[in-house]
């Protein structure tokens, strides 16, 4: 059954991507190449450009495009049965497959590894990927190359398979760079777009820094190890606690080096901070495969990384305080540039990488459960974001930008009120999933022991309010107010067909109900059971227990949070259109929120002051100033900040400038200097212009050469030949 | 050492000079002439593959000495004609006699001398050949000097405009170190007594200490310019770019290989205390050839001097594995030689494709080639990835455990080599966007026909075993397994009886 799952995607992607293509369908003729050019030169002519506009017509077969999806949606059930097995009894199951790499005592073979941290990645790749594939239907429906685009889909969707079910770090190596590869192809997937395939290069390139760092990690742990299969690491990794090992000129804690050599993977898979560049221009890149690749699957495999290497970080405290700050400060980063942000697709990329966060503190925080927990229900969510971002943007005939948006919510109902169903979920709105697993993260970051647990606590706060913010910001700026768009493109807005909308629907429900469902099994009172050993906490580790006892103004924060970039919202963007409404919801949220922090504080006088504090100033702003522009004049009040922001703290700029430019120069520079001017001015070059000088016009070079060379080597021979014999009777 | 009843090597080392027989018995200069000779080559170069076949078959490959092994009395006595392989310079010796039917395919549109053009190529496929398979040291030197002088020819007859300053280049590198390895062979020759090949093997402290530093300085400048090591490098890329397309293929695939083979069967094994003496030296240049050329390849405006610069940088990969003396190292760098024999020539081939309708190697002439070639944009897409070492194809396994076993040794040497992995990505994929992705702007490429049948079947080959071996690398790593193994224990034989050697060998 788990061969079927892994290796059924492989199979559509390689039958589709080679016979399903036109790719063999017009070889060239050899007359045509060593013939006379010319007089072919007009005969290809008039269809020079034929093939570049990619939003053409698509005339081939279906077969490809079903076979694929098909596949898929085997591949998905059978991951569910598989689950549901999970739910009631865990288990390790190891499948051997084939023989990889055997040299000395590196050994390393093809197998799948099945315990409930895979199972659990094996429903999420496998879900997600199913339902894109399906709305890709009818996204690319007029996609000339959509054979393609499925095979890649296929092919991604099996590397990822491959990586959450490897047995050792190699073939996790091995789905780790073919995501990648993946990934690479199809954010360049429409490359006749500069800007498509250089953020193609830029995602493998920043990938392949990350990658630097995980095939350290690799050799690290052979070295202390003597092995890659996890169960050897596993079991030799509390023997090395406390030891050091050498390490460049350096000698580190063992367990402590590995882990962040690992961790350098997972941030560059996972786009944390410092190597999170390439994720907001990966939405070049189709939108089915943002939510798939960039958003659900393949930018979580940093978590399961560490979720997985759990035995390893659970011994090292330093390794997990690095983890919870990278993962703390990226929370807070990408949310505070997606505040600003104008392209819809990337204020979601932004909010991704800073979803990534939380799920990296839970993990430094040793609440590998509630990590995965919150990885589990943000690839609801996200990828219902970011498919009901593909509906918006279909139906505004491929327009991105924000500003020129609104008021689409009376043309496209269905697709608004999915969307809001994401928002409310991504905002972390009571009962939804994203309450249950984000909320338990910022509950674990307060009760964690860890040395920046609290500097965690306010970021991840500040971030869900900046999170709520930046969400309904993108509703309202989308769906709201009157259009910007121009009377055409209005024109032409229409609802997605079904095709589109079913997974939408789908997911929807996940984003609702799946925190509600799972939550007892991932981190409530069943949690134990349910991980069983694919997860390791040390005996100390007590956070999931903990974090249920923290006070209730922690358990609150969030909620308020969240409340309050939502007003922030509306006074921004919704104001001023629909003025009775939104002052009449602001009053109603405040004494939603008033009361429902009065009655789970038991009318505690503090909160429930604090809470009708915080909205005074906001209702007081609402009803107050009347002439709307409040994000421009903000804008220009704080333009540093605002161009800081907007300019995602200038981290391009600064690696073109310390890194890339540099790189560049320093190729030249070795190039014509040191290869021209140093090695060969002075190698053979110099030394030909000696002999030349010399020999002046006496040798003819051209024919020389070899006769010289051949010279030489018989005086070799002969040389040899007379020291034998009269070295012979040596 | 196993002895067979009928001289397999010899008959499979000198087949293709059959072929030459053939050609050069031929009569007339006209058309017909010329496509006897391809056809002749053709079917030789395929029947010395089909009979190469046979050795794999005939190989133990449990067994780490040499095999099918052949003796005869040379030169009066003076010299011995001695043929055999083991684990080391089998699957080189196959990798050539896999390629040449490839070349000469490649080469079918050759116009120029072709009769002659074919000779060349048989007499370098027999020198090559013996090469891989001569166990005495001076049928070894003959071997791998004469066999310069075809790929000589072959650049300065068949080359672009610069192929005169190329070959001169060529043959200044290459006299330094070839008299300077003549040197030591004599000095060996006066020392042990014997030119065995398998006798100097298996004496790991035939030579004192002192000695061996300069005996091993001795063949390093002639293997180092074969690899080639920076800084002795630049001859390559010139080499390349005025070479055939058929020419870079063999330079690439085959004879850059001769270096790391010589390294492994004469520098390790016989000069164990000195190899271990030079590490440290290897190792840095091995980390400069990666780091440095590949910067420099990332900013070439020729696609087939990128492509060579990104040899020197692969081939730093296989010098740094062999001298990490691990058994992860070594088998790594076998591994590379082999899976870079592939992956080079497939993109020196990759390059003739587009060479051919073109005429220019200016990455700037191309551009949204995709549109008009998909079967080549596929093609070439693989071989990138190949080239850029991702896991699954052959690329990545060789400068995995290369890495692997050399960081066992010294992580600072490992941890910038690994760098390297960061910048070929930076060059190949640049390079494959320039040429192939973005729109179809330049009139003059507008006729461009997609690869021709003839195209696709020299490089289906390379296709199904560069994935093959990336996803099985068991044959390759299996039959080198033994005889590294035993190379392992004859130098940690040496690290106990030579007195200086500091760092003891790790046996892992």
């Amino acid at each position: 059954m788990y061969q079927a799952i892994v290796f059924l995607p492989l199979l559509g992607a390689l039958v589709a991507g080679l016979f399903g293509t036109a790719l063999f369908k017009n070889f060239g003729h050899d007359r045509d190449v060593y013939g006379d050019h010319t007089a072919h030169a007009h005969v290809h002519g008039d269809h020079d450009h034929s093939h570049d506009d990619h939003r053409g017509h698509y005339h081939g077969p279906m077969w490809p495009m079903y076979l694929t999806t098909g596949l898929l949606f085997v591949a998905c059930l059978l991951s569910w049965i598989s689950f549901l097995g999970f739910l009631n009894e865990p288990h390790l199951i190891k499948i051997p497959v084939l023989k990889f790499i055997s040299s000395g005592a590196l050994q390393a073979d093809w197998a799948l590894r099945i315990d409930t941290l895979t199972a659990v990645m094996l429903v999420v790749v496998t879900t997600v990927s199913s339902l894109v594939h399906m709305y890709s239907l009818g996204y690319m429906a007029h996609d000339e190359y959509q054979p393609r685009f499925f095979a890649y889909l296929s092919l991604f969707t099996f590397a990822m398979l491959m990586l959450v079910t490897s047995d050792n770090l190699v073939q996790m190596f091995f789905g780790w760079e073919g995501v990648g590869l993946a990934s690479y192809l199809l954010i360049g997937f429409w490359y006749t777009r500069p800007s498509a395939n250089a953020a193609a290069i830029k995602a493998f390139i920043v990938n392949r820094v990350g990658d630097f760092g995980f095939a350290l990690g690799i050799f690290g742990c052979f070295y202390i190890f003597q092995s890659v299969e996890l169960d050897a690491i596993f079991g030799g990794a509390a023997a090395q606690v406390g030891k050091t090992t050498p390490f460049l000129s350096w000698a580190p804690d063992t367990i402590t080096i590995l882990c962040l050599l690992l961790f350098m993977g997972a941030m560059g898979k996972s786009a944390q901070f410092l190597l999170h560049t390439w994720l907001p221009d990966a939405m070049e890149g189709p939108t089915p495969v943002s939510a798939l690749i960039h958003a659900a699957t393949m930018v979580t495999a940093g978590v399961f990384l560490v979720a997985r290497m759990s035995p390893l970080f659970e011994l090292s405290d330093v390794a997990r305080d690095v983890v919870i700050i990278i993962g703390a400060v990226t929370a807070f980063f990408a949310a505070t540039v997606g505040l600003v942000q104008n392209d819809i697709k990337r204020v979601i990329a932004y909010s991704t990488c800073s979803q990534l966060g939380y799920m990296f503190v839970a993990m430094g925080v040793g609440a590998y459960g509630v990590g995965m927990f919150h990885l589990f229900t943000h690839a609801f969510f996200k990828a219902l974001l970011f498919l009901g971002a593909g509906s918006v943007i279909h139906a505004m005939s491929g327009e991105q930008d924000m500003r020129k948006m609104g008021g689409l919510a009376p043309h496209i109902r269905m697709t608004w009120a999915l969307m809001l169903i994401g928002t409310l979920a991504l905002t972390g709105f009571p009962l939804t999933a994203g309450y249950f697993s984000k909320d338990a993260i910022i509950e674990s970051a307060f009760a964690s022991h860890a040395g920046p647990h609290m500097f965690a606590f306010a970021l991840l706060v500040i971030a869900a309010f900046c999170t709520s913010f930046y969400s309904w910001r993108l509703a309202f700026m989308t769906f709201n107010g009157s259009p910007r768009a121009d009377q055409h493109t209005m024109e032409h807005v229409h609802e997605s067909g079904q095709v589109m909308l079913v997974p939408l629907y789908v997911l929807a429900l996940g984003a609702l109900i799946a925190g509600y469902v799972f939550a007892p099994y991932f981190i409530g009172h069943a949690e134990k059971e349910f991980w069983g050993e694919s997860i390791f906490r040390g005996a100390e580790n007590h956070i999931v227990h903990e974090m249920h006892d923290v006070p209730a103004w922690v358990k609150y924060s969030p909620f308020v949070a969240m409340a309050l970039g939502f007003l922030v919202a509306v006074m921004f963007y919704l104001r001023g259109t629909t003025v009775p409404a939104v002052k009449w919801g602001v009053i109603a949220a405040a004494a939603f929120a008033t009361s429902y922090v009065g009655i789970a504080t038991s009318f505690d006088p503090l909160s429930v002051l604090a809470t009708v504090a915080v909205f005074v100033p906001v209702i007081f702003v609402v009803f107050a100033n009347r002439d709307g522009g409040l994000p421009a004049k903000l804008a220009a009040m704080h333009w540093p900040i605002y161009q800081f922001l907007l300019n995602k703290w200038y981290f391009d700029e600064l690696y073109d400038f310390a890194l890339v430019n540099p790189a560049k120069s320093l190729g030249r520079f070795l190039w014509k200097k040191g290869d021209g001017a140093v090695i060969d001015g002075f190698g053979p070059d110099g030394v030909s212009a000696r002999i030349g000088d010399l020999t002046a016009q006496t040798v003819k070079l051209q024919t020389g050469y070899v006769y010289h060379y051949a010279f030489a080597m018989l005086i070799g021979v002969a040389a040899l030949v007379s020291w034998f014999s009269f070295g012979g009777g040596h | 050492m196993s002895q067979m009843s009928w001289p397999l090597l010899s008959l499979v080392t000198f087949l293709p000079l059959v072929g030459v027989l053939f050609i050069l018995f031929a009569k007339g200069e006209d058309e017909a002439a010329d496509r006897y000779a391809r056809y002749a080559a053709l079917w030789t170069t395929i029947g010395t593959f089909l009979l190469s076949l046979l050795i794999p078959l005939n190989f133990n490959s449990a067994e780490p000495g040499f095999q099918l092994v052949e003796a005869h009395d040379w030169m009066g006595g003076l010299a011995h004609y001695r043929m055999g392989i083991d684990g080391i310079s089998m699957p080189l010796l196959l990798l050539t006699t896999f390629l040449m039917p490839i070349c000469i395919l490649a080469s079918w549109y050759v116009t120029k001398r072709v009769r002659e053009y074919m000779i060349a190529f048989l007499v370098l496929e027999t020198l090559m050949i013996g090469v891989f398979c001569a166990l005495d040291l001076v049928l070894f030197y003959v071997f791998f000097e004469a066999g310069l002088i075809p790929m000589f020819l072959i650049i300065g007859i068949w080359g672009g405009q610069r192929r005169v300053y190329a070959s001169f280049k060529f043959f200044l590198y290459t006299l330094l170190g070839s008299v300077l390895m003549l040197l030591a062979i004599i000095a060996m020759y006066w020392h042990a007594e014997t030119t065995d090949i398998a006798t100097l093997v298996a004496n790991p402290t035939a030579f004192p200490a002192d000695m061996q530093k300069w005996l091993w300085l001795a063949f390093f400048a002639s293997f180092a310019v074969k690899m080639p090591m920076w800084p002795v490098h630049t001859w390559l890329p010139d080499a390349h770019v005025e070479a055939p397309t058929a020419g870079s293929v063999i330079l690439a695939a085959i004879l850059l290989k001769m270096g790391g083979y010589g390294f492994l069967r004469f520098s390790l094994p016989m000069f164990p205390d000195a190899s271990l003496y030079f590490q440290n030296f290897i190792y840095v240049l091995s980390v400069i050839a990666i780091v440095y050329t590949s910067l420099v390849a990332l900013m070439q405006e020729d696609i087939k001097k990128l492509i060579a610069y990104s040899s020197v940088a692969h081939m730093g990969f296989v010098t740094m594995g062999i001298f990490s003396m691990t058994r992860q190292g070594i088998d790594g760098a076998m591994f590379q030689m082999v899976s870079h024999g592939l992956v080079s020539g497939a993109l020196f081939l990759s390059v003739g494709v587009i060479y051919d309708r073109m005429h220019t190697r200016e990455i700037a002439a191309y551009g949204g080639l995709v549109h008009r070639m998909p079967i080549y944009a596929a093609v070439f897409m693989l071989f990138t990835m190949a080239n850029v070492g991702l896991p699954g194809t052959s690329g990545f396994v060789g400068e995995f455990m290369t890495l692997l076993g050399t960081f066992q040794q010294n992580s600072w040497v490992a941890f910038f080599a690994t760098t390297g992995v960061i910048l070929s990505a930076g060059y190949a994929l640049w390079l494959y966007a320039r040429v192939i992705f973005g729109k179809l702007e330049k009139p003059e490429l507008g006729w461009m026909p997609d690869m021709t049948r003839r195209e696709f079947a020299v490089m289906a080959p390379l296709v199904l075993l560069t994935v093959f071996f990336g996803v099985y690398p068991a044959p390759i790593l299996d039959t080198v397994g033994a005889s590294v193994e035993n190379l392992m224990k004859s130098l940690q034989f040496a690290a106990q009886h030579l007195p200086d050697i500091a760092p003891a060998i790790a046996m892992k």
